[in-house]
């Protein structure tokens, strides 16, 4: 049982990895936004080995499903030219491939030599409760504050995206 | 049961600020003025209260807490968006900005300083550094005519995200370390296991997330570009309230979470602060525009700052505390008269302020004074400030770094000043008229400059009450 699940988890690890890779690598920026929505199923896939199925739902909803897919919408209205080549690259890459590898191998060796201990308690059969009890109780704040921040977020959005003919 | 009385401060701003939306929504054009003085006596009345409230302390939901060290933070920034308000009256209305929409930002940024001020939990301290930096993004690119606001916008927008989830990777492994996201159980956590390696990995992501949020350098890169290209006011916010914000949720996470590694971190801090305390004032002399002078200025006063942090100590608390109130009144003094500058002139180069001191001598002597506040020069209160800062250091044996910190601050007089020779000393433009600078202005410049004098002269009271709350937070 336990194998099936490591096995699971590599494959979407894989896949995951692979897919923002993708993302990041393709020229194309309409075959990037769809690589991120695999990137964000294989991420779900994580969370359901994991049993936070309420949680991969939300992924693949929120996620995959909206703001993939209005990724996808923005670049379709807004492009102009040629789409073979939307997705720039600045010219260090070489240096910062350096940085990230270096960056990598140091992050793996010193949590490689961590002793990681899973987290005391059960898991709650229904964890939706558990997240409901905990974002309207210990996580209150949190979760008000999230709602102002979507707020000045749409209300950035709104006065970016408006421009400045109206205001003349 | 939750005491939702301790949340007073932070429900009143939330409350004022979706209100400043909807007022912005229902008052006509022609009227929009009034929202700026509304907003005024709005966070002026939250300051009452707050000041009012400020022994007020305890922990609301286990991980939310309200004590001296956070409502002191919290009216430091109210004094700020006060000050920010005094000075965007003019410049927003010639910039034809939509008003109810910048001023509700603002207060929803003050919001997230407070949030961040108090946070005794990782995930509402990410979330109040969101806010925050989310606002600051519209705001610094609210200039929508100017293309050097946008850029200021989109470059604080990437480095923003990217130093956000820097510092939630480090958030992340220190919460897989030790199982916890409250900062005190953390503590208790660190200190019953040691130090162990995705600790020390997360707290260097952690010190690293912070050090962009403070512009510290090797982190500064975005600092100049963005204060430059933002509308004035708001670089005048960015520089000193979120960055006494950020220090606030620093010295929350590394005195509380993170003491046990502070041998560790306490090393980086030092080399952080020579890197920013050398580098902001080096660079700071070449500058001919006057907003990328304060930003290196700001810079090298973010390295001071970090003195504070490196000694470890109660009286680092204390000193960090009383800086960023005087760091507040300074930056906020110069910055109003550069936009009172800017509203008459249209320029913010530093050429252009030849003779200010005959076209208007209450602009000259405003930012000659505040400069010499930041420089730290007697009788203004930067003097006390830093000297508590270099003292602090003093006492835990870093002499040479407080040698430093000094030489550099000899540095920062000689461009200060080359800003005063201009002012002082160059000719009056042909053809320049006398400033017209509005009363609400003028009176702001000159509290402040008052307090700067009043604060140098008797620092007693605020000291006393800066190193009361830093015993309260941090017994070493």
């Amino acid at each position: 049982m336990l194998s099936t699940n490591a096995l699971a988890f590599w494959v979407l690890a894989a896949i995951t990895i692979a897919a923002a890779l993708a993302v990041v690598l393709s020229k194309n920026i309409v075959h990037s936004a769809l690589f991120l929505i695999l990137a964000f199923v294989g991420t779900a896939g994580i969370y359901i080995l994991l049993h936070a199925e309420f949680l991969a739902a939300v992924q693949v909803m929120v996620y995959a499903g909206a703001v993939a897919v209005l990724i996808v919408f923005a670049v379709m209205l807004t492009r102009r030219g040629d789409i073979r080549a939307s997705n720039l690259y600045n010219s260090s890459y070489l240096g910062a491939g350096i940085v990230a590898l270096g960056l990598f191998i140091a992050t793996s060796l010193m949590l490689g030599r961590m002793n990681w201990t899973a987290g005391g308690g059960s898991m709650a059969a229904n964890n939706v409760e558990a997240i409901a009890d905990a974002i309207l109780g210990r996580f209150v704040i949190p979760f008000e504050v999230a709602a102002i921040l979507l707020l000045v977020a749409i209300v950035g959005a709104i006065i970016v995206a408006r421009g400045v003919k109206e205001d003349r | 049961m939750a005491d939702l009385h301790l949340l007073a401060v932070e429900i009143m701003v939330a409350v004022f600020g979706l209100g400043l939306l909807v007022l912005g929504l229902l008052v006509p054009r022609s009227d929009r003025r009034g929202i700026g003085y509304v907003t005024a006596a709005g966070l002026a009345g939250i300051m009452v209260i707050t000041f009012a409230m400020r022994e007020l302390s305890g922990v609301f939901m286990g991980g939310y807490i309200i004590d001296p060290f956070s409502n002191y933070f919290k009216l430091a920034f109210l004094v700020a968006a006060l000050l920010t308000v005094f000075c965007s009256f003019d410049y927003i209305e010639k910039m034809g900005f939509n008003q109810g929409e910048y001023y509700a930002l603002l207060v929803f940024a003050t919001l997230g300083m407070m949030l961040l001020a108090s946070s005794g939990e990782l995930i509402s301290l990410y979330l109040g550094l969101e806010l925050m930096t989310i606002t600051f993004c519209i705001l610094a690119g609210f200039h929508l005519r100017d293309p050097k606001s946008g850029e200021a916008g989109v470059k604080y927008i990437l480095l923003g995200a990217m130093s956000s989830a820097i510092l939630l990777y480090g958030l992340s492994l220190v919460y897989g370390a030790t199982g916890t996201v409250v900062i005190a159980e953390i503590g208790q956590v660190a200190a019953a296991s040691g130090s162990t390696p995705a600790l020390t990995l997360g707290m260097i992501f952690l010190l690293a997330g912070f050090a962009f949020k403070i512009a510290a350098v090797p982190f500064h890169m975005w600092s100049p570009d963005v204060y430059e290209g933002a509308p004035t006011p708001v670089t005048a916010y960015l520089s000193v309230a979120s960055k006494a914000a950020a220090f606030a949720a620093l010295i929350r996470v590394f005195f509380g979470a993170l003491a046990e590694l502070h041998s560790i971190w306490v090393q980086l801090f030092i080399a952080l602060a020579v890197l920013t305390i050398i580098l902001g004032n080096l660079v700071a002399i070449p500058q001919s525009n006057i907003k990328r002078l304060m930003a290196y200025s700001s810079i090298s006063q973010a390295g001071y700052l970090l003195l504070g942090i490196v000694s470890y100590s109660v009286l680092g608390i204390g000193a960090v505390m009383y800086y960023c109130l005087i760091y507040v009144f300074g930056n906020m003094c110069v910055f109003m008269a550069v936009t009172a500058f800017y509203n008459n002139a249209g320029s913010d180069e530093i050429r252009d302020y030849t003779g200010l001191s005959r076209r208007s001598p209450l602009l000259a002597a405003a930012i000659l004074f505040a400069m010499l506040s930041l420089a730290g020069i007697p009788p203004m209160a930067g003097f006390v400030a830093k000297l508590y800062l270099f003292m602090s250091v003093i006492s835990q044996g870093y002499i040479w770094l407080a040698l430093i910190a000094v030489l550099m601050s000899m540095v920062s007089v000689y461009y200060y000043l080359m800003v005063a020779k201009s002012m002082y000393l160059g000719a009056v433009p042909e053809g320049s008229k006398p400033l017209q600078i509005s009363p609400g202005l003028k009176v702001a410049i000159l509290a402040s400059l008052l307090i700067l004098f009043v604060l140098g002269i008797y620092p007693d009271d605020l000291t006393n009450f800066a190193m009361n709350s830093a015993v309260t937070f941090f017994m070493p």
